[in-house]
């Protein structure tokens, strides 16, 4: 019995796997972003999981022209970009989109519409479109936002940390020659010193490079 | 005292004066409020981040809770306007070359919309291509004001000139590359297009709309009817806000906090222009014009029905909405006097005594009446060529 009904299951989703792919495969997908990195990830992203009708654009004015040959059955938008208002009326205006467009295929999907807004990220689709056939096409969108957002911080957080090591290289290095000190003395002085004052490392080390060029003549 | 903490979402714009204000001078906190603020991009943004509850309140086009509860956002969500955050602030600026064909259609100096319509009229006559214009969003006060001086002056927009959106800080380059003719829009982007030697300002909202409204305070229905002590509170510190705002000796502190890094990041010079009413028209020509933002007299932030409905009937004018019954109804009920008397009457405010006001023949620049009661007439009087 339950070999027989794994099988059922299997070709179950089988089935459905192949008519979501049909339907995947026909919907065409604008993309405007002005963050050409951004777009080219989420763009990967969509092509990999079948997606082939997809089109970036990185200059707001192109939309107008490029408009006509993608027809979009949906558009993916960042938040951050200042022209939403002339796209969004562009878009209510267009003859090219045939049907108005809604934000998201169903008013009533809060969480999907939060977790997207959330991520940076809003998505106009034809009206009449089924849920389904969009859905995963911003769980995507959504997804690659947020692993974008998480490389940013994590360039951001190297780039602070990079920083700070050179601080306290300066800062090591006056102490070095200020007070004949060994390098590891030096540190240990710097150590000493943020945890008396209860402030970071990179911080003492700002304040004693600063308070030297003060003093220097 | 209660603590509340709100999130309120703005943008980079004049009239964010009180929101910030009642932060930055400690106005929320006297009423138990933690006030954060946040900056944003687009309209559409301050729609979305209130429908899903990331801003409790905003800065809001007046409009724009009308448009909300008429269904026309692409995401539904009830919204409330318990208060105007002042009137006026608005311009209109024409480009330098088009400022040239009006000066020699014969416009006179000064700011006034009659015979500065007059002129652009002759100048749009004879153009031999259309004009555009620039406007910040459909639901807005600036294009609805527009569209009224241009069309009473003869003008009609969508058949004579084109009126096209585009977001604040590009208008000024627009016009110095050409891309349109003029724009209306909330202060500091008239001063700046001056500044940058585009434009010209030729006309102000407050002489085509005396006593007008440009942005609300708009909560979601639903934040509103849960926490109806912390929207009383923050009325409370916005309504000390527009009293602090009101005094001439707080207007170069206010330039300054406004013009900071978290909020205009703008010269503080180029706020005083809109909060003083000193305004440079063109390079060189400055004019003195009182009341151009006014944060506190004449009632400034009480939510009247009527300019909730003024603006519905401009909403049907240019085919946003369709005028029923139940459409008039609800463009009334978004904005929310009620709400506002209770809580602002606390701070020792003179209030109104009606919630709503004929606005004669000296509020609008072509002397047309807008009463109220008589909104089936003046809907069906109003033309659209």
């Amino acid at each position: 019995m339950v070999p027989r009904l794994r099988r059922r299951e299997f070709a179950a989703a089988g089935l459905s796997g192949i008519f979501a792919a049909m339907h995947r495969h026909d919907l065409s997908i604008l993309i405007i972003d002005e963050n050409r990195l951004r777009a080219a990830i989420i763009e990967d992203g969509l092509r990999e999981a079948g997606h082939d009708r997809v089109t970036v654009i990185n200059a707001t004015d192109e939309v107008a022209r490029k408009i006509t040959e993608v027809a979009p059955d949906v558009i993916v938008i960042d938040l951050e970009n200042p022209d939403r208002d002339r796209l969004e009326h562009f878009f209510t205006l267009s003859r090219v989109l045939q049907k108005p467009v809604a934000m998201f295929v169903d008013r009533s999907d809060a969480a999907a519409i939060g977790a997207a807004i959330e991520a940076g990220v809003s998505a106009y689709v034809v009206d009449g479109l089924r849920k389904e056939r969009v859905k995963s096409i911003l769980d995507m969108a959504v997804l690659r936002f947020n692993a974008y957002a998480k490389l940013q911080r994590e360039l951001e957080e190297a780039r602070t940390a990079l920083e700070e090591r050179k601080l306290i290289d300066r800062a090591k290095a006056i102490l070095m020659k200020q007070r004949q000190l060994s390098e590891a003395d030096a540190y240990a002085l710097l150590r000493k010193a943020a945890m008396n004052q209860n402030r970071r490392i990179a911080d003492i080390a700002q304040s004693l490079i600063t308070a030297a060029g003060l003093l220097e003549p | 005292m209660k603590e509340f903490r709100i999130t309120a979402g703005f943008l980079p714009l004049l009239d964010s004066l009180l929101l910030v204000i009642a932060r930055e001078k400690g106005l929320a906190i006297a009423q138990g409020i933690d006030l954060a603020l946040v900056r944003e991009t687009s309209w559409a943004n301050i729609r979305d981040r209130v429908a899903v509850g990331h801003f409790d309140v905003a800065h809001m086009l007046g409009p724009m809770p009308i448009a909300a509860n008429l269904g026309l956002w692409p995401i539904a969500v009830p919204v409330v306007a318990p208060m105007a955050l002042g009137l006026g602030g608005n311009a209109v600026t024409v480009s330098v070359k088009l400022w040239q064909g009006m000066l020699d259609a014969g416009v006179p100096a000064g700011i006034e919309p009659g015979p500065a319509g007059a002129a652009l009229r002759k100048v749009v006559a004879e153009s031999g291509r259309r004009l555009r214009f620039g406007v910040v969003h459909p639901h807005s006060g600036h294009n609805y004001e527009l569209r009224y001086w241009l069309a009473s002056s003869g003008t009609v927009p969508g058949r004579d000139v084109d009126i096209v959106i585009l977001p604040p800080p590009l208008m000024a380059d627009a016009l110095l590359n050409g891309t349109i003719d003029g724009y209306c829009v909330g202060e500091p982007w008239n001063s700046a297009g001056v500044a940058n030697g585009a434009g010209r300002i030729v006309t102000v909202k407050q002489k085509i709309w005396a006593g007008s409204p440009d942005k609300v305070l708009g909560a979601s229905e639903t934040w509103a009817d849960h926490n109806p002590e912390a929207l009383a509170a923050l009325l409370r510190a916005l309504y000390a806000a527009s009293l602090w705002c009101a005094d001439p000796a707080n207007h170069a502190e206010a330039a300054a906090i406004l013009g900071g890094p978290a909020y205009l990041d703008c010269p503080s010079d180029l706020l005083q222009r809109g909060l003083s009413g000193r305004l440079e028209l063109i390079r060189g020509e400055v004019a003195r014009v009182p009341g151009f933002y006014e944060p506190h007299a004449q009632s400034a932030t009480f939510p009247w029905t009527t300019h909730a409905l003024w603006f519905y009937s401009q909403m049907v004018r240019w085919g946003d909405i369709a005028h029923t019954p139940d459409n008039a109804r609800r463009a009334l009920a978004s904005y929310r006097p009620d709400l506002y008397r209770a809580s602002v009457a606390a701070a020792g405010a003179a209030l109104p005594v009606s919630d709503a006001k004929v606005l004669g023949p000296d509020v609008f620049f072509d002397a047309v009446v807008f009463d109220p009661v008589q909104l089936d007439n003046y809907i069906s009087a109003q033309s659209v060529c």
